[in-house]
């Protein structure tokens, strides 16, 4: 199947970049707003074609313990959910990451917390970017704020995954899920052969059929002098993670006085006030964390040093300001505009808490 | 060009198909889309709106605070909406079931009888596509072609057969708007 245009939801979009990059299973349990991505899987079947795995686990926990044995054996595998959902993953999360694994999970993020309500939010920021689970880890956490972005950042967060061996997390909001866009499908890539899993993953636990030493995969090790010598590994791949994989968006962050800083849904909106800003002859610039974790605390701190104030607009009750404070230090007012538990705002109430707080209006 | 609508009404009154084949429409035109639904436990007989964005340019926000048109369908979504039309924007109404008619002197406000219409068609599944037309009788957002190629895109083909059905409902809006 050759590059292909096509108007999806967000969630439409995941499930079809996962069978067009060639993945090997996804395992899931269906929750509002995310839902669509095992439905479309489905009405897909991929089985057919590509030989992929779909299957209904029985419950989240399930779901993530199956990915944990897929990746355990080199397979390109992934989970999505929303928030509920993926706080009863955790534990697997953190199993995986200790285990140093590659895989794919995806939180279309609802209200919270709690059962919360099913519309968009982005209340979960902490539990991607700082771990989540217990333990010292951290997630390969991308943001999307289009469907397109939806569609590509499947493929980048395997890339990603499989680059650093440590598992990738898409924090998506139910806006960016639930809204239909033009979005360019990749072609299709094969599905990797077992020859060719045994190659990429020598460490996989795929049967070493009498060719090698076995390999163990495990997040156990009962001594504690190994224990940090494993730690320290697991940091030194953080901290490759932070020097190479920060991306993020500026849009007129050059000539701005005033900077929003906000990801995901949040960004898109923001934009539209801060057009609307521009006709009032205010200049701001915003810049769109798209890796939360790494953070783009550099260019914060660039851009902290020549703007007036900033402002972090976010759905929840303020999150990502506290990566934003850090990184711009103390010399310039950082304020927080949120909205709650599933309530998203318009383009003028962002613009309208942004006079209140810098310009006194 | 970019134009910003909301369709809003009962949910099962065809408010979010509407939107979604406006979307393919504005596709089959290359244009930049978004279609945004307010999604919840809504469907069947609470409320369900939509905002679909056709644009020449990249679109930011999905989610506005005002509108160029308002389709409203009901009671409850013309009460959210009217106010929310900009200065010279243009509002379309169905009068079934509305008690407190639109008092806004400041924009277009046409009243199409797509209830009745549709009762005329035999096929009220068509309510969405006469209001539709209408829609493109009022503001040519997009051309008559390319709705229909784009419900040719969007509805599995053994839904084919009723493309015809759908263009005779459009045609019906079409005639029901003096202008």
């Amino acid at each position: 199947m050759e590059e292909e245009i096509k108007l999806m939801k967000g969630n439409e979009a995941l499930a079809m970049a996962m069978i067009r990059y060639g993945a090997d299973g996804y395992f899931g349990y269906p929750i509002t707003p995310q839902s669509e991505v095992l439905e479309t899987l489905m009405a897909q079947k991929p089985w057919e074609t590509t030989g992929m795995v779909v299957l209904q686990a029985e419950s989240e926990v399930a779901s993530i313990n199956m990915v944990y044995g897929g990746a355990a054996s080199g397979k390109v595998v992934c989970t999505s959910s929303s928030s509920p959902g993926i706080s009863l993953m955790q534990e697997g999360i953190s199993y995986m990451a200790a285990s140093e694994l590659p895989a794919l999970i995806i939180n279309v993020m609802r209200g919270g917390p709690g059962l919360g309500t099913i519309q968009p939010s982005q209340a979960d920021y902490f539990q991607a970017t700082k771990g989540g689970g217990h333990g010292d880890y951290h997630l390969i956490t991308l943001a999307p704020s289009s469907v397109q972005e939806m569609c590509d950042f499947v493929g980048l967060g395997w890339d990603l995954a499989f680059k650093y061996l440590t598992p990738a997390i898409i924090l998506a909001d139910g806006v960016v899920g639930q809204m239909m866009e033009k979005v360019v499908l990749p072609p299709q890539r094969k599905r990797l052969t077992d020859e060719e899993v045994r190659q990429r993953c020598p460490w996989a636990a795929n049967g070493r059929k009498g060719m090698r030493k076995k390999n163990v995969i495990t997040s156990l090790e009962l001594d504690p002098s190994l224990m940090e010598v494993n730690n320290e590994r697991f940091q030194r791949t953080y901290k490759k993670i932070e020097e190479n994989e920060v991306r993020f968006e500026s849009i007129g962050t050059e000539d701005c006085d005033y900077l929003i800083v906000a990801f995901g849904s949040l960004a898109r909106i923001s934009q539209k006030a801060v057009e609307m800003a521009r006709k009032r002859g205010l200049k701001i610039g915003i810049l769109r964390p798209i890796t939360l974790w790494p953070f783009p605390k550099a260019e914060v701190a660039r851009l902290s040093e020549r703007v007036k104030g900033i402002l972090v607009p976010e759905l929840n009750a303020g999150q990502m300001i506290e990566d934003v404070r850090l990184a711009a230090g103390s010399g310039v007012r950082v304020e927080h505009f949120g909205r709650l538990g599933g309530i998203v705002p318009s383009p003028d109430e962002i613009l309208d808490a942004f006079e209140k707080l810098f310009l006194g209006k | 060009m970019k134009v910003e609508i909301v369709i809003a009404g009962f949910g099962g009154q065809g408010v979010l198909s509407m939107g979604k084949i406006l979307a393919y429409s504005g596709l089959m035109e290359d244009k930049e889309v978004t279609w945004m639904p307010a999604y919840g436990p809504e469907q069947r007989g609470g409320t369900a709106n939509v905002t679909v964005i056709l644009s020449d340019e990249k679109i930011s926000s999905p989610i506005l605070n005002s509108y160029d048109i308002a389709i409203v369908l009901n009671q409850q979504s013309l009460d959210k909406f009217e106010s929310k039309v900009k200065p010279g924007g243009v509002l379309i109404y169905d009068n079934y079931g509305i008690h407190h008619a639109p008092s806004r002197k400041d924009i277009s406000v046409y009243n199409v009888n797509a209830m009745e219409a549709t009762f005329d068609l035999k096929n009220d599944k068509a309510y969405n596509m006469v209001v539709l037309g209408a829609l493109l009788k009022v503001c040519p957002v997009v051309s008559l072609e390319s709705v229909l190629k784009g419900l040719k895109k969007s509805l599995p083909e053994r839904h084919h057969h009723l493309i015809p059905l759908n263009e005779e409902a459009i045609k019906k809006g079409m005639s029901l708007i003096d202008k």
